[in-house]
């Protein structure tokens, strides 16, 4: 009997993924702990370990295809000594999922012979399928972009209701529905010579997020100068101190450090809007944008208020890191209550980040630089750096958010009190 | 009393209650559920069930007279009361043991007695008085049902004036009966009645009977009931009942004027009153509106922890309502993923009179509320291979679709075995399909399954077979 090989779920929460890459080819003969396969999820690429020993006898989901099912036989494998299991298999008991042109090559192999002859090849599969007929009729109908939504429905199944469209009830129809602007995907313009990228699952993500971010959520942007010096003498310090251990704070350490203490102190500000209620969280889990090839993600430093400086600065340096290699496991970057974005490295004066949803706030930096500052009164110069908080204001209003921003400042600018 | 410990407590082991306690078990939850009674509630000892199957003898009686018709003949027809209505309790008690089983195949808890909320977290357990059980559980779920509401100057005496209890357990078959209300519960016994001998007289306050259906269904269902002879007063009221020794003679309003009639039996079905009472709710803060627990999508009452599901949360009252919402309280307790709040307008409704009635979602005149276009299908059981053959060539399918969308708004079916036809809507309906897909889809022929598909081609011009 062949050994099926199944999409494994690679966090609680995945559904489906992307079978990026094959690391074994047909005839390969497969030790337990071999690495069989990498799977893309929406964030993270994982490597799938072979179980048993065996020889892979069939690969019936090529690589590059998307949306795979958790639970899909992606790969028949011969058990160790089995002889010709190509051969012994009856009909496909899977319907195989067939690219739409006909010209396309199936790059499924059948048997173990012709496996080295041909290369594998990627085959692009449409999507969908991930909406129901009414859902997609009415998204068609209203210009809505399905890859854009979530589904509530089973196995995340984008339901009518989804499309967030006003309830169809006899009453309310009456009114007319808001227009909901199209996503209008603008073709390149005439004559211009260029490249077509095709969106990564963390391109497309980063997308639909943000989009849904900046359509639902009514931000509003608080910006404060903090005088960074205290900050930056203290940083030398505990650094000095610390040589010896290797852990290097960064000033970014010591910010996401700051706003943790802030958002405990100010906990209206460390909240979730969620329809007829709000969540307000007793713990600050700061999510910390790291830019990596093809997009961000934002690993989290979970409980952040009570963490060490030094545990913080290993942990942001070690999860910065596998973010950039792309080994970072779903629950290490999903969640968080609040997110920080630092561009100051690269001489950006201000920013205005945009709320990374469900979250309520995230806190845009900016360079610390030299600037003219006043000081009692007297004009002196001061390292000086502008931060800017965006807010959900369906969750937070305008002078909750200027308490947190104050306090911030204050922990900044005295920084000895975020270590007490 | 040593206290017991639960992840959850279920009070009732109802339709919703049991499948509640099941679903929990089955998620890993340490559950207990405490009755009163009987393990399957209302539905499977005094409701559903042994309704069904003083339906199926009627339906068997009727087909005798009517033998002819198929070529049989048999002679003197006739029935024993006390055997019909022994058959009925033995089906109860069959399945009523099968809750049993199934409960404690999936280990869950089951505690005989009358529960009540006794502080946070707590449920004290008493059975004749007497305290039998300490529970405490980190969630409980009130499941306690629901009974039939009574009228003043009409309420039930159990004698000459019936509920749907002492209905399903007649000494013998009333010569003359009159039954108050048109809904399921009042149909379905007028229905068993009458096919039985009876003399039937229903008295409807609405201007028409099963009112919840979709008018075209009352007006159909009407019809042949009243050519089976049954007497239907809609627009009227029952004003006064006046008992004799074995008779009861009812004073009945209709268009201003007064008629009084007399009738060995009278049956109230004249609607449901949640069961509240006794069961601690004074003192916390879950709110009771009409005789009905107050929730929220998920099922949670005003007290944390503490939900309510079933007939005891309003309408629609009905088993398969009570169980879902079951489902959905436990998976939201369990902390899934992908639930999804009851949307009653994919909660099918069934009455088993004969004709059969079976329905979901909007009827055509509340989907064409406030101006919404539609586009209507029909399509009749004359035109119907086995229904012919069957030799039930009455009814009907109706389907109404959304004229811009294509969304199945509603299904609305007479005729026989509906009940068993309308799941196949209701999956178009759970499943957001529209009109397209079902036209696509190939329904076996011969079945009365066709006519769904005909009704489905014939909204949109397409029909077939007519």
């Amino acid at each position: 009997m062949p050994i099926e090989l199944k999409m494994p779920a690679l966090s609680p929460t995945m559904e489906e993924g992307k079978l990026a890459r094959w690391l074994v080819a047909v005839g390969d003969s497969v030790r337990a702990g071999d690495l069989l396969a990498e799977i893309e999820t929406d964030k993270a690429t994982m490597e799938v370990e072979a179980d048993e020993d065996g020889t892979l006898s069939e690969v019936l989901v090529v690589e590059g295809t998307e949306g795979v099912k958790v639970g899909e036989v992606i790969a028949l494998m011969a058990s160790a000594g089995e002889a010709s299991p190509a051969a012994e298999r009856a009909e496909p008991k899977r319907e195989m999922r067939e690219p739409a042109p006909a010209a396309a090559p199936r790059a499924v192999q059948t048997s173990a012979a012709a496996a080295t002859a041909q290369p594998i090849k990627p085959v692009a599969l449409p999507s969908g399928g991930k909406a129901t007929p009414l859902a997609r009729r009415i998204a068609a109908a209203n210009g809505i972009d399905l890859n854009a939504l979530s589904g509530s429905g089973p196995s995340g199944k984008i339901l009518k209701i989804d499309l967030g469209l006003p309830p169809v009830t006899p009453a309310i129809r009456a009114a007319a529905a808001p227009a909901v602007e199209p996503p209008i995907a603008y073709g390149p313009p005439p004559d211009v010579p260029h490249a077509v990228i095709e969106l990564s699952s963390m391109r497309k993500t980063i997308a639909r997020r943000l989009s849904e971010a900046k359509r639902t959520v009514p931000h509003f942007y608080l910006s404060i100068d903090c005088n960074l010096d205290p900050l930056l003498a203290l940083r030398q310090q505990l650094n000095a101190d610390l040589a010896e251990t290797g852990v290097k704070l960064s000033v970014n350490d010591m910010l996401m450090k700051a706003l943790a203490v802030a958002l405990a102190e100010v906990p209206d500000a460390n909240v979730q809007f969620a329809g007829d209620r709000l969540y307000r969280f007793e713990r600050v889990d700061i999510s910390m944008a790291v830019a990596v090839d093809g997009g961000l993600i934002t690993p989290i430093i979970a409980d952040a208020a009570n963490k060490r400086l030094s545990v913080i600065a290993r942990e942001a340096k070690d999860l910065a890191a596998r973010a950039r290699e792309g080994k970072l496991k779903p629950p290490e970057f999903q969640g968080g209550t609040v997110s920080i974005s630092n561009l100051g490295m690269f001489g950006i004066k201000e920013m205005l980040p945009v709320i990374n949803p469900p979250q309520g706030m995230i806190l845009g930096v900016g360079a610390g630089e030299k600037r003219p500052y006043v000081i009692n009164d007297e004009l002196t110069v001061a390292t000086v750096m502008t931060v800017t908080g965006s807010f959900d204001h369906r969750a937070i209003d305008g002078a909750t958010g200027a308490q947190l921003m104050g306090v911030f400042k204050r922990l900044v600018e005295k920084p000895i009190a975020m270590l007490a | 009393m040593a206290e017991q410990s639960f992840d959850l407590a279920v009070l009732g082991a109802g339709p919703g209650g049991y499948v509640a306690a099941i679903r929990a078990a089955q998620l890993g939850l340490k559950t207990v559920v405490i009755e009163r009674e009987h393990l399957g509630g209302i539905c499977l000892n005094w409701g559903c069930i042994p309704t069904k199957a003083l339906l199926r003898t009627s339906e068997i009686y009727h087909t005798l007279h009517h033998l002819d018709e198929f070529g049989l003949s048999a002679k003197e027809i006739s029935y024993d009361p006390k055997k019909v209505v022994e058959r009925s309790r033995k089906v109860a008690k069959q399945l009523s043991d099968g809750v049993k089983f199934l409960l404690r195949k999936n280990k869950v808890t089951v505690i005989d007695g009358a529960g009540k909320l006794a502080g946070k977290g707590r449920i004290a357990v008493a059975k004749d008085g007497k305290a039998v059980a300490d529970v405490v559980a980190k969630h409980i779920i009130i499941a306690t049902g629901a009974r039939a509401r009574s009228l003043p100057g009409l309420e039930a005496d159990g004698k000459l004036v019936w509920t749907y209890k002492e209905a399903m357990v007649p000494p013998s078959i009333p010569k003359s009966l009159l039954v108050i209300g048109s809904g399921a519960i009042g149909i379905e016994f007028a229905s068993f009645y009458r096919t039985m001998g009876a003399e039937v007289t229903v008295v409807e306050v609405l201007d028409r009977i099963l009112p919840v259906e979709d008018e075209e269904v009352s007006a159909f269902a009407h019809k042949q009931f009243e050519k089976q002879g049954m007497k239907l007063l809609t627009s009227a009221k029952v004003t006064k009942l006046d008992k004799a020794k074995d008779s009861v003679t009812a004073t009945i309003e209709q268009g201003g004027k007064t008629t009084k009639v007399t009738v060995e039996r009278v049956i109230s079905a004249v609607g449901i009153t949640g069961n509240v009472e006794d069961i601690g709710l004074e003192g916390t803060k879950v709110k009771v509106e009409k005789s009905h627990i107050v929730v929220d999508e998920w099922l949670r009452t005003g007290e944390p922890n503490v939900y309510a599901i079933g007939d005891v949360v309003g309408a629609p009252w009905l088993a398969h309502k009570a169980s879902h919402e079951g489902v959905i309280c436990v998976e939201k307790i369990a902390g899934l993923d992908h639930v999804q709040p009851l949307n009653v307008l994919n909660v099918p409704g069934c009455t088993y009179c004969t004709p059969q009635v079976a329905s979901v979602g909007l009827t055509e005149a509340r989907a064409k509320e406030g101006g919404r276009k539609v586009k209507v299908g029909r399509f009749p059981y004359i035109g119907n291979g086995k229904a012919i053959a069957l030799g039930e060539p009455e009814g009907f399918v109706k389907t109404v679709f959304d004229a811009e969308t294509g969304e199945l708004l509603g299904a609305h079916m007479v005729g026989a075995e509906v009940t068993e036809l309308i799941q196949g809507f209701t999956i178009a309906k759970t499943l957001e399909t529209t009109e397209s897909e079902l036209m696509e889809t190939i329904f076996p022929h011969p079945t009365l399954s066709e006519m769904m598909h005909e009704s489905v081609l014939d909204a949109y011009g397409r029909a077939v077979h007519i």
